[in-house]
């Protein structure tokens, strides 16, 4: 949108001003400016090592040290095995449930906004997702527990027709995946959305004038630059789903083992005191996990900005 | 956890051209697309209904406001409620004030370091809370682990994701550049142009990353529970021993109204945008 600022710079015989503006003072060495430069990225810097790179390098040391600071290995040796290795295969097993279904059904989803005419439509859509990405945890698991649980009200309806769910449904594996679908769903509706409004339509104009069939359109053009992004997103609520703790911990109380559960037992010393080092061992598992989704993504994230620029 | 709901807020205001045109093989397009949106109105709603009618119904199935109009009086919970929103004041103030310059100063001398700027700001989605509050109870010093705030400086690094995508999605659709150099060469100083030139042109990226940082805390629950903190979340988790349909009321309440919150701001928003292109058009 034009300002009047830009407007007037566009004036004749302003323009000139404007890029003199931007040559660099004389008589300084370019090294020094080039310090001085990256200073203004000091406070950002100081402080994302302060509060995520010093807690999670004293996560990753802790996993190796004794109570009393010593070198060990027996943290890592305990945290493999059971129980804390059922754990590891549930979280990775929920993780990867929650991330691939929200994964596509996030896209029909956000496709099917997009293209609709109702601007009413897309905003809500846009906030709610947002905020039920955000609000995560707790609240949701209320509202399910609203809705599923043995006296909730879809409950009732489906004993009405005859459908009669196990006590307790919601509180295993299953239950707690559909509530993870709650917020795993708006945020793929979310992040994908970007990259939905910069498939031009152009391509789809281009590729009908040469005859091409919807679904053709699809196999050649939209799907291939679509899906490193899909993909992408899809390993980011993989990630998301790993380390939630808050769904679990309301719904369960701790009943089915995920990982992050166990670290919280841990930390607040529920199974025996003294054991926190077994609790980092289990965080560094998750931080290692977390590495590797990263690394893939960002190495995605770069195939799609081929075609999808932002 | 994140994203930015900015980014589609803004994408949304320039969306037009970038939809396919909707006349192409319309009729296949619209059953799909109905039969999609009702099914998710269904999935998404259901539970906000259940819980509503949780909320209203006594043990006996009675229709009453009791749940609700028993919250304020509830043991704890305006306490849990002032903490929990001065939490949020601290983490939206150090959140405008450390994410704002930053995005404006890599966005104006670094646009090279942008996609590494991605690529960081996205790591506290991955590194798990949980993780992250331990390492910190490791690492912190004593003055910092015996207050609240402690919570609001790592409540800072979880809204970093979405408050980032938000100024930089608000950055992309101005020309930065254009104003700074128009303000610079009018004498503007950088304290000026910043507060009167750039700030008033990211007043919805803004608005977003805060009311979105507002949600984040209102809604955290693995650290605030670690810390030994009685936040909001942390109440209501408590509190369903005692009366389950007070903690559903709860629930159901900061839900939906950060979502109208939301909601009403896209809302100004879109009105303020249209009355700037009016305005463009007569001149």
């Amino acid at each position: 949108m034009a300002t009047t600022a830009e407007r007037r710079l566009r004036a004749p015989g302003l323009g000139n001003l404007a890029s003199r503006s931007k040559a660099p003072p004389p008589g300084r060495r370019p090294w020094l400016r080039g310090l001085r430069g990256l200073l203004g990225l000091a406070p950002f810097a100081v402080y994302t090592a302060l509060f995520l790179g010093v807690p999670t390098v004293a996560v990753v040391v802790g996993a190796f040290q004794t109570p009393h600071g010593g070198f060990t290995f027996k943290n890592v040796t305990i945290a493999a095995h059971a129980p804390y290795s059922n754990g590891f295969v549930e979280s990775l097993e929920l993780a990867l449930v929650t991330s691939i279904v929200p994964g596509i059904l996030g896209v029909f989803i956000a496709y099917a906004v997009h293209t609709s005419r109702g601007t009413l439509l897309r905003r809500i859509v846009s906030t709610a997702s947002g905020v039920f990405a955000n609000f995560g945890g707790v609240q949701l698991a209320f509202l399910f527990i609203a809705t599923l649980s043995t006296t909730g009200v879809v409950t009732v309806w489906l004993q009405d027709v005859g459908i009669s769910l196990t006590t307790r449904w919601l509180f295993t594996f299953k239950g707690v995946a559909l509530v993870y679908m709650y917020f795993q769903l708006p945020l793929m509706v979310l992040i994908v959305t970007p990259a939905l409004n910069g498939l031009r339509p152009a391509w789809r104009e281009a590729s009908q004038n040469l005859g091409a069939k919807g679904w053709q359109y699809w196999r050649y053009v939209g799907g291939p630059v679509l899906a490193p992004t899909v993909l992408g997103c899809t390993l980011l609520l993989f990630g998301f789903g790993l380390s939630a703790y808050a769904t679990a911990r309301a719904l369960t109380a701790g009943t089915i083992p995920l990982t992050p559960i166990q670290i919280g037992d841990v930390m607040n010393g529920n199974v025996i005191a003294g054991e926190q080092n077994v609790g980092m061992a289990l965080g560094l598992g998750l931080v290692i996990v977390i590495v590797v989704v990263l690394v893939f993504y960002t190495l995605l994230q770069r195939r799609a900005s081929r075609w999808l620029s932002r | 956890m994140v994203v930015a709901v900015a980014t589609t807020i803004a994408a949304e205001a320039k969306a037009p051209s970038g939809r396919p045109s909707g006349r192409l093989s319309l009729s296949r397009l619209r059953w799909w697309r109905g039969v999609v949106l009702v099914l998710t109105g269904i999935f998404f709603l259901l539970p906000l209904y259940a819980a509503l009618r949780f909320a209203l119904e006594n043990n006996l199935g009675h229709l009453t406001s009791a749940a609700f109009s028993a919250i304020p009086h509830m043991t704890g919970f305006l306490s849990a409620l002032y903490l929990s929103l001065r939490l949020a004041a601290v983490t939206m103030v150090i959140t405008l004030v450390l994410m704002v310059p930053t995005t404006i100063y890599v966005h104006l001398k670094y646009p090279r370091l942008l996609v590494a700027f991605d690529a960081i700001t996205l790591l506290p989605i991955g590194i798990p809370p949980i993780v992250l509050i331990i390492g910190v109870l490791q690492s912190a010093p004593f003055v910092l682990k015996s207050s609240p705030y402690l919570l609001s400086l790592e409540y800072v690094i979880l809204a970093m994701p979405f408050a980032y995508r938000s100024l930089d999605a608000g950055l992309r659709a101005i020309d930065l550049k254009t104003l700074v150099e128009a303000s610079r060469s009018l004498g503007g100083r950088w304290i000026s142009t910043m507060w009167r030139v750039i700030v008033p042109n990211l007043r919805t990226a803004l608005a977003s990353a805060t009311i979105l940082s507002l949600a984040l805390v209102l809604g955290e629950f693995t650290m605030a529970s670690l810390d030994l903190y009685t936040t909001l979340p942390v109440w209501v988790v408590n509190t369903d021993a005692v009366t389950a349909h007070v903690s559903v009321a709860v629930s159901f309440l900061s839900l939906v109204l950060t979502w109208f919150l939301l909601l009403a701001l896209s809302a100004i928003d879109r009105r303020q945008f249209r009355k700037v292109r009016v305005v463009d058009e007569e001149t």
